[in-house]
């Protein structure tokens, strides 16, 4: 590799006028390139990896750190939190990684996710009975995002967490400039303080009277114990906070938007509804709304793809591209909600550190999804897709607001 | 077909209960892979094979 010329900036937006496509740039890098070195805002630079398989690779191997204090990992240009804050188990390698993911994987199992499945109904009913209740809907149209897309899986998280609703508008603010790739650091750190400050409060509280609910048993199995400590049981909430709602109601709002842009394929859904766990799949591929990242640091030499990746150097790794890779999924720029393999996506990341709460998220994106299609099947945006505003400035991509009317 | 299973590997991601639930469940305590059958019939065979391959933390062993 030539080493005369800067190597160009991590690619993050999508091409004008195609708010569904990933990055420009993947696509080439994946035929020309596949391990290609990216700048980062700092001026320093990491590898940017785009192929599926090499992204497997990197995921599944041990020897790339997810620890953000480890020398070399990319922080640049992420975003969620400092380097030296309690950084919770995602931000962890094993061993410690496992403890503590394990400390929490029971809550989220399948079977546990899927009893809550007609809670999750109860509420999407009771949403959008709201929003057919919702005057003026036919004029200037209703804000899915607000209706729909964003209080359900807050509710349920918090819910879960233990987390009084009530505070919505607080946390939500706050991880929103959280996760804003635009707002300068110091705000962002300053939200980050509040933020935990917020939880500390809260489980400080739940200390005294812990409750049936996920922040409860880790007070009382896992820090009463002695395993873990107050700032841990925090991370815990700060972590499942943030992963429990902006990514599933971002994938709410585009998934609503591709279909009432395909119509077939929502009759399509509202024909055959033993469609949607594999819509949801599809769904979850083709939008790949993380758009910076993950991110890994090296701990020894590597080989991907015949590339040497040394010790201390970090990677980027661009799940939005290997959802797209052409040498995995044929045709992969169609929606095809029958694709047979739709569910090697890595949407969710892979190795160890798959998201946790994929269970959840898809329970909430099978019900959601299919119960808008039932209800309103005449929605449709207010304005033409140019003026929605898409998260082009966010960590997880989706829409600002989704105006719509029936 | 004969299924070997890594529990220490396992990251309880659940994809394998979901694609092969007559296959694989998990534990009540910890959400990680138990086997429900070790020597499934024929007909499982597609559904575990695919468990395998999408299992993230390769913890799923498969001996034909």
């Amino acid at each position: 590799m030539t080493v005369s010329a800067a190597p160009a900036p991590l690619p993050v937006q999508p091409p004008n006028g195609c708010p569904f496509e990933p990055p420009t740039a993947f696509a080439a890098l994946r035929t020309t390139e596949p391990i290609s070195k990216v700048s980062l805002p700092d001026g320093s630079w990491a590898w940017l990896a785009t192929r599926y398989g090499d992204i497997r690779a990197i995921l599944g191997d041990p020897r790339f750190s997810s620890d953000t204090t480890v020398h070399g990992y990319p922080l640049s240009g992420m975003t969620g939190g400092a380097p030296n804050a309690n950084r919770g188990f995602i931000r962890r390698d094993p061993p410690e990684h496992t403890r503590l993911r394990r400390m929490v994987t029971r809550e989220f199992m399948v079977k546990r996710v899927e009893a809550l499945r007609p809670g999750i109904q109860r509420l999407t009913d009771e949403l959008c009975d709201a929003m057919e209740r919702a005057e003026g809907h036919e004029q200037g149209g209703v804000d899915l995002v607000e209706a729909l897309a964003l209080p359900v899986p807050s509710l349920v998280i918090s819910l879960l967490l233990g987390v009084p609703y009530d505070d919505h508008d607080v946390f939500q603010r706050l991880t929103g400039t959280l996760l804003s790739r635009t707002i300068p650091d110091d705000e962002r750190e300053a939200a980050r303080v509040e933020l935990r400050d917020y939880l500390d409060r809260l489980v400080t509280a739940k200390e005294a009277a812990p409750g049936d609910d996920i922040l409860g048993r880790l007070i009382v199995e896992q820090q009463r114990t002695g395993e873990i400590t107050h700032d841990d049981v925090t991370a815990f909430a700060a972590l499942l906070l943030i992963a429990g709602h902006e990514t599933t109601a971002n994938m709410i709002g585009l998934s609503a938007l591709t279909l009432m842009r395909d119509p077939e394929t929502a009759e399509r859904l509202r024909q055959e509804p033993g469609l949607i766990r594999g819509a949801v799949e599809e769904l979850l591929r083709y939008h790949s709304i993380i758009r910076n990242g993950p991110r890994r640091v090296a701990t020894a030499d590597v080989e991907i793809d015949g590339h040497l990746i040394r010790a201390g150097e970090g990677v980027v790794v661009a799940v939005a591209s290997a959802n797209r890779d052409e040498r995995v999924f044929a045709e992969p720029d169609r929606l095809d909600v029958r694709r047979p393999n739709a569910q090697h996506h890595v949407a969710f990341g892979y190795g160890v550190h798959q998201c946790l709460g994929q269970a959840l998220a898809r329970v909430e994106l099978q019900v959601v999804i299919a119960t808008l299609l039932r209800r309103f099947p005449t929605m449709r945006p207010t304005v033409p897709v140019e003026e929605i505003p898409f998260r082009t400035d966010m960590t997880i991509y989706g829409c600002h607001a989704l105006p719509v009317t029936w | 077909m004969k299924i070997t299973l890594d529990t220490d590997k396992c990251c309880a991601a659940g994809q394998c209960v979901l694609i092969a639930p007559e296959v694989f469940d998990q534990r009540d305590e910890d959400g990680i892979v138990v086997l429900l059958d070790d020597a499934p019939p024929a007909e499982q065979h597609d559904a575990v094979r695919e468990a395998a391959a999408i299992c993230p933390a390769a913890a799923i062993e498969i001996q034909a």
